[in-house]
């Protein structure tokens, strides 16, 4: 079993209507709900937008912190799930629901499972 | 048959079988590669009887032995993979399902289309890189990193190795089909240098026939076959003694190949005993009808064109269509249709605009679409054709 990283990628500068937010919550809590029946689900959440965030940085043995995300792109990582699926092909087709439920892209990455060099 | 002809012929399904017995691509190169290189010393003085189940079986013992002396945690997955398989027979050979799901694999979506096509000529056809780096035009380093790349997400992002289930199967054949007539097209009109690049076309109708052999039930699978076959019949007519682009109504079609035609028409026919449409299929019906008696029925590729545009309403298909459309009702209606064209950067589209305004007397028109459409073309035969023509049209210039 390999696991897989499904990023929801979502663009802050576009508005949206209260009312499409729990659209879109009712449609990704149904692929949720499927996942965790196929068995196939371990994790998911959803994040803040950027304007809570920090970034701390390490250097000459002390740290800074800056408000805000690691890039000030429109494009900002809004949640995630992370799925065990047997291969890629698997893995795209949760993706494939999980974007027509959320409406944005997915960004679809593999965990690191030492398997490689 | 020698070593060169033999490896051609097997690397590719040798790869594909040791891909399955070894569950990893890099490691099943290596191993055929081992075993190629046994094979140097040892069909010095004959061939084996079945040379690809001498590699396949060759290349299994060398893996074998190789992961014994490895300790990495893949060598032992793969180790483990290969000590599954107690039922295998102490020869094996090439197994046809495995280069399926190869061509699979190379062409999946999730990799760049250029690392599909280099992947699928590599692997499946068995070109060496500088082969590939040769037809493509670019430099060997290019084409090796797309390759190592692309085998490294295949094995990182999990990309399985198998035929897609039938839910899958209508997408993910497109993508193969699309790769295989792009290796064709990229042969038969190079988009830089010359014309013609006949290594390319051998290859991609000989990928395209294996598919076919594959999936019989596919009808675009089939399609596409035929479409390749028909178009690369015409092949020797193409060129001139001069190594000039020759136009389908100018070409001398005693030099098409006739077999290649009847195997085209064949396959065609049985695509419509199926009854099951789609662009390949109306592609290869169109050239059917361009290689069936002494001259094209122009009606009939226009009804062909009316469909193909149904099934893929692009500006491409409309464009050919309208050369349809200037012989059957005359060059003013189809100039009215491609006017309405949008293909930014593409030559073909001034230069059959500069064609039909040739045809309507409006010469001074012509000479400005023709210099357009000169300006855009990449390939120097194409090129220079569209200067012959153009100058036909100022002879005192």
């Amino acid at each position: 079993m390999k696991q897989y990283l499904l990023a929801v990628q979502f663009d802050e500068s576009v508005p949206e209507t209260e009312e499409e937010t729990r659209a879109q919550m009712a449609r990704t809590a149904k692929v949720t709900e499927d996942m965790k029946s196929a068995g196939t689900w371990v994790f998911v959440g959803g994040l803040m937008p950027s304007h809570a965030t920090t970034v701390v940085r390490p250097g000459h043995g002390t740290t800074t912190m800056t408000d805000g995300p690691f890039a000030e792109t429109k494009e900002q990582l809004a949640g995630f799930w992370v799925i065990q699926c047997d291969d890629l092909d698997e893995a795209l087709s949760w993706a494939d629901r999980c974007a027509l439920a959320c409406g944005r892209p997915i960004e679809v990455r593999p965990f690191n499972d030492g398997s490689g060099e | 048959m020698d070593l060169d002809s033999v490896y051609r012929a097997e690397y590719g399904r040798c790869v594909a079988t040791l891909t399955r017995l070894l569950g990893d691509i890099g490691l099943a190169e290596e191993a055929v590669q081992d075993a190629f290189a046994v094979a140097v010393q040892k069909w010095d003085e004959a061939l084996p009887p079945n040379p690809g189940a001498w590699i396949v079986t060759t290349a299994r013992n060398r893996a074998i032995d190789r992961l014994r002396r490895e300790s990495t945690r893949q060598a032992r997955h793969a180790q483990a993979l290969l000590l599954h398989q107690p039922d295998e027979p102490k020869e094996v050979g090439p197994v046809r399902d495995d280069q399926l799901r190869m061509i699979f694999t190379c062409c999946h979506p999730a990799l760049s289309p250029l690392a599909q096509t280099a992947l699928t000529l590599r692997l499946l056809g068995g070109l060496e890189v500088a082969e590939i780096a040769r037809a493509y035009l670019v430099p060997e380093a290019t084409v090796s990193q797309r390759i190592v790349r692309g085998k490294k997400k295949i094995r990182d992002a999990g990309i399985p190795y198998r035929v897609p289930g039938a839910a899958e199967l209508p997408d993910r054949l497109a993508s193969v089909l699309t790769v295989l007539y792009l290796v064709f097209n990229e042969g038969y009109t190079s988009t830089s240098g010359e014309l013609l690049r006949t290594d390319l076309c051998l290859e991609a109708v000989r990928l395209a026939r294996a598919l076919a052999e594959l999936m019989p039930d596919e009808p675009e699978a089939i399609g596409l076959l035929a479409l390749l076959l028909l178009t690369e019949a015409r092949r020797p007519a193409r060129v001139g003694s001069s190594g000039e682009l020759v136009v389908l109504p100018e070409q001398d079609r005693s030099l098409w190949n006739r077999e290649l035609i009847a195997e085209g028409h064949e396959l065609v026919r049985r695509c419509l005993r199926r009854d099951q449409p789609g662009p390949y299929q109306l592609q290869a019906a169109i050239n059917a009808v361009h290689t069936d008696g002494p001259a094209t029925d122009w009606v009939q590729v226009l009804a062909l064109y009316d469909q193909l545009l149904r099934h893929t309403p692009t500006a491409i298909v409309a464009l050919n269509r309208a050369v349809a459309v200037a012989e059957v009702h005359g060059p003013a209606l189809a100039l009215a249709i491609v006017d309405e064209l949008d293909l930014p950067g593409y030559h073909r589209l001034p230069a059959t605009r500069a064609d039909l305004l040739t045809r309507l007397g409006r010469t001074a028109d012509a000479v400005a679409a023709y210099d357009e459409a000169i300006t855009l073309a990449t390939n120097d035969t194409e090129r220079t054709f569209l200067e012959t023509r153009r100058a036909r049209l100022t002879p005192d210039t």
